[in-house]
């Protein structure tokens, strides 16, 4: 997996290529979390078109980012979710706290 | 002969994605749909890692994979011989975690459920864990 992150002002956009699982997910977590707290981040765009394969341990991420950016009176939006991921969202409730769109 | 295949790694995550690639290459001779595939994917994805975060808490471990094709099937059974799993039952409620601090969303065995045709899962503390599990085609 690589991510690529776009500053635009106070929100920030995360590119995802690869797969999302427990292993992967510790490294999107510390890079996310060092770019929302060195650029002072509110809103979070997850852009999910490189996303080949995500599992619950991608469920424990986003929702780890979400509770930081929520309480920083924020917003997560996930966009491009693939079907296979856009399965597992939907399982886990994510789709009805967070904005996904295909 | 039915066709089988069987699997060891140790309990290392970079294994998750080996692991749940396997038993994708495997299934395909069952000619299952693409979600299906996905579907096995994702399920072994789940089971894997609870084996290396719970079974073994990151610690040393091994993990086994034995899948078999039985009458249109894939049976898919995942061992660890970490610490097991006390309450089976209250393990698989829908976003229980014994590791929220870890951000584990608790959603390993509904996913596993709800991705599968058939679960079954075996613990005993101290000795490990055994999940079976199976997707059928049309099923």
């Amino acid at each position: 997996m690589d991510i690529k992150l776009e500053t635009i002002g106070t929100t920030l956009v995360v590119k995802i290529n690869g797969e999302i699982d427990h292993h992967t997910a510790q490294v999107f977590k510390s890079e996310v979390d060092r770019e929302i707290n060195l650029r002072n981040i509110v809103n979070l765009v997850l852009d999910f078109d490189g996303v080949t394969f995500m599992d619950s341990s991608g469920i424990g991420v986003v929702v780890g980012r979400y509770k930081e950016i929520t309480a920083r009176g924020g917003k997560v939006m996930i966009i491009r979710v693939k079907p296979q991921v856009d399965k597992i969202l939907e399982i886990s409730g994510l789709k009805t706290i967070l904005e996904c769109s295909h | 002969m039915e066709n089988y295949m069987k699997l060891e790694v140790p309990a290392k995550s970079i294994n998750e994605s080996f692991v749940r690639a396997v038993v994708a290459a495997f299934s395909v001779q069952l000619d299952l749909s693409v979600e299906d595939l996905a579907d096995i994917k994702t399920a072994v994805s789940e089971a894997v890692t609870n084996s290396i975060v719970h079974g073994y808490a990151n610690m040393k471990g091994i993990v086994k994979v034995v899948c078999k094709v039985v009458d249109g099937c894939i049976e898919i059974e995942i061992s660890d011989f970490g610490v097991g799993i006390e309450d089976v039952s209250m393990a698989m409620q829908p976003l229980f975690t014994s590791k929220p601090e870890c951000e584990r969303s608790g959603m390993g065995f509904t996913v596993m459920q709800t991705f599968m045709d058939d679960l079954v899962v075996k613990s005993k503390p101290g000795e490990g864990t055994v999940i079976t599990m199976k997707k059928c085609i049309g099923g």
